[in-house]
């Protein structure tokens, strides 16, 4: 049936995406109808810091320039399309580190002044959302989008992303990464599939942490403070509460359990709120397996059901730039040149979508 | 477990309501996402009362559920029993049980203020706020002056509410006789009646003037999104809150900061 359809009818979009610590390129194809999102390439290279350090923007910002290219070069013949028939370069416009984004929207404009390309500024944001709803099929779901900068919970009302609850000081990932941070664990190939990994030898004890919780708003600065002190105890070989020494696989469980039954409740107050049954984890910490199976007892509980993805899509990446961005480009949304500027804060409630009903 | 894949799992009464000394069952009145509340004659049979029910939520590990339920559920109960004591009108506490996370409070009898002003807008015309028009809204700024007043009786008992809507408020019968539901005898007198505060689970113990005036604001807020119409009205909850509660000055110039900062700040990152 596609093959009847004249590839010059497709639409396709490069999307150049570097807020933080990953510089992804990926080119996706909408069909005629725009009924379906075809993934022709996605390249991803990750900055990694050494174990106990965390990526400071300027390191990630000469990581991206370094590999801009190579990326892009890749992206270009795994998709095995000419350069003539791209329509569009999607770059992300905010939020993220302004370092690393100042690198790739330079990038992007190249690119754009080179092949003669307009541009398209996507909110980070914006493009998990829209990259989990075509992956995952999720049609008008609560959205948790978790990731080292972000926690938010949001729901689609009247052309724009409504942000319901969210974290009033780090974001979840951000704290993740820190406390791996504290037990000197590899950041290869992330802090939080690290401590993952770690937390499924723990479940021994549960370790008490601070729950903070306000309605629909979290924190989590208070937790990770009082999880450093537990390490630093447990580091001068004192025990727990029970008596018994702890480990660090116990430490990463409680965190975990902790952390996560927050975002679990505040998802579903937000589900009982606007009245659906529907959640969709976004972010790279929506990888994570735990956070998966505990969303999905609540969702069942609800009689609903979670919608969540792998690492391809989960973590940043750059199809979810020009996926969103070509959604943009199809309403008539461009970026001229003189406005393809990137900024460090750019709220997902700020876009206005005009490609939903 | 078996019953753990149907839906009718989730409305399985607790425990405690399986034995029922009186001869009308439990009735589930709603279902949040904290809990249940259900009306029920468990304790004597001409004395209803509501009963709020925190599951356990299976999804969460069993210590910290347990936790949470204790001390959420706990602290409740001690709001209310600081605000009965104080002559705040709140339900009277009967029975708890906070490892099987249970309450069971006083039924008001009544209706929300929520429904029973929308009630006495919806007979009205639209232009009732149009200064030209004649209607009388006396009995509604009379409801607005007893919700001030009743707030500030809440806020020097040294309480802030953390929820404040008028769904979280009733509209206490004037002349309860034990009746059942309440349609409110004759609808001129809708609003009539004392208001009494339900629903302390988000509630805190709190001197602050900052509490004190998110408290308000989250009301102000609620008011102005659920009774449009009579948002104008809102300035007599605070007349009313400023001559009942002696500190209150302090607290309206704080709710003037809060207003302008708004909730929410730009996210970095």
């Amino acid at each position: 049936m596609a093959a009847t359809t004249p590839p010059a009818k497709r639409r396709i979009a490069l999307g150049c995406e570097g807020s933080a610590n990953k510089l992804g390129i990926g080119i996706i194809a909408h069909d005629d109808d725009g009924s379906e999102a075809i993934v022709l390439s996605n390249v991803r290279h990750t900055f990694v810091s050494p174990p106990g350090t965390g990526f400071l923007p300027k390191d990630t910002a000469q990581h991206h320039r370094a590999f801009f290219v190579r990326v892009a070069k890749q992206a270009l013949a795994d998709a095995g399309v000419p350069i003539v028939d791209i329509n569009c370069i999607c770059y992300t416009k905010g939020p993220g580190m302004g370092g690393p984004l100042t690198s790739v929207a330079i990038a992007a404009r190249t690119l754009s002044l080179l092949w003669g390309k307009e541009l398209v500024g996507v909110n980070h944001c914006v493009g998990h959302i829209e990259m989990g709803r075509a992956i995952t099929g999720a049609t008008n779901p609560v959205v948790l989008y978790v990731s080292g900068g972000n926690t938010q919970v949001i729901a689609y009302a009247e052309q724009r992303y409504r942000i319901f609850g969210e974290t009033l000081d780090i974001a979840v990932g951000n704290c993740l990464d820190r406390f791996a941070r504290t037990l000197e664990i590899s950041n290869d190939p992330a802090p939080g599939y690290n401590i993952e990994q770690l937390a499924k030898k723990g479940g021994r004890v549960l370790l008490e942490l601070p729950y903070a919780v306000k309605g629909m708003d979290c924190s989590f600065s208070g937790i990770l403070a009082r999880a450093d002190d537990l390490a630093a105890a447990m580091k001068a070989g004192e025990l727990g509460s029970d008596g018994e020494p702890f480990t660090p696989a116990d430490l990463c469980f409680s965190l975990q359990e902790t952390i996560f039954a927050m975002l679990v409740e505040i998802t579903e107050r937000a589900m009982a709120h606007v009245g659906s049954s529907q959640v969709l984890i976004v972010g790279g910490v929506g990888c994570n397996e735990r956070l998966q199976e505990m969303m999905g007892g609540m969702a069942a509980e609800r009689g609903g059901s979670v919608y969540a993805t792998d690492e391809r899509f989960c973590i940043d990446n750059g199809i979810m730039i020009a996926h969103a961005g070509l959604l943009a480009y199809e309403t008539g949304f461009r970026t001229p040149l003189e406005e393809s500027t990137c900024t460090q804060r750019f709220r997902t409630d700020e876009v206005f979508v005009k490609w939903r009903k | 477990m078996a019953a753990a894949a149907t839906e009718s799992h989730q409305f399985a009464p607790p425990k405690v309501l399986t034995y029922n000394p009186a001869t009308t069952p439990p009735l589930l009145i709603s279902q949040g996402a904290e809990g249940r509340l259900y009306k029920t004659t468990h304790l004597s049979a001409d004395r209803p009362c509501a009963l709020k029910y925190r599951p356990p939520k299976l999804w969460r590990h069993p210590i910290l559920d347990a936790r949470l339920t204790k001390t959420r559920m706990g602290g409740e109960a001690k709001v209310l029993e600081r605000c009965y004591r104080a002559g705040v009108p709140v339900p009277a506490l009967y029975a708890m049980d906070l490892a099987a996370g249970w309450m069971m409070i006083e039924w008001i009898h009544g209706m929300p203020v929520r429904q029973a002003i929308n009630e006495w807008l919806g007979e009205r015309p639209e232009t009732i706020l149009d200064p030209a028009d004649q209607v009388d809204e006396t009995p509604l700024v009379e409801l607005m002056k007893r919700i001030g007043t009743v707030l500030g009786s809440l806020h020097r008992t040294g309480v802030v509410h953390g929820d404040l809507t008028t769904s979280n408020m009733m509209l206490k019968e004037k002349e309860s006789k034990g009746n059942d539901k309440s349609e409110a005898g004759s609808k001129k007198y809708a609003l009539e009646g004392d208001v009494v505060l339900i629903d302390f689970g988000l509630a805190t113990q709190s001197l602050a003037d900052e509490d004190r005036a998110v408290d308000l604001y989250v009301l102000e807020r609620a008011f102005a999104s659920t009774h449009p119409r009579a948002e104008k009205l809102f300035t007599h909850v605070l007349e009313a809150y400023r001559v009942a509660f002696k500190k209150a000055p302090s607290v309206l110039a704080k709710l003037e900061d809060v207003r302008m900062r708004g909730r929410k700040r730009s996210m970095v990152g």
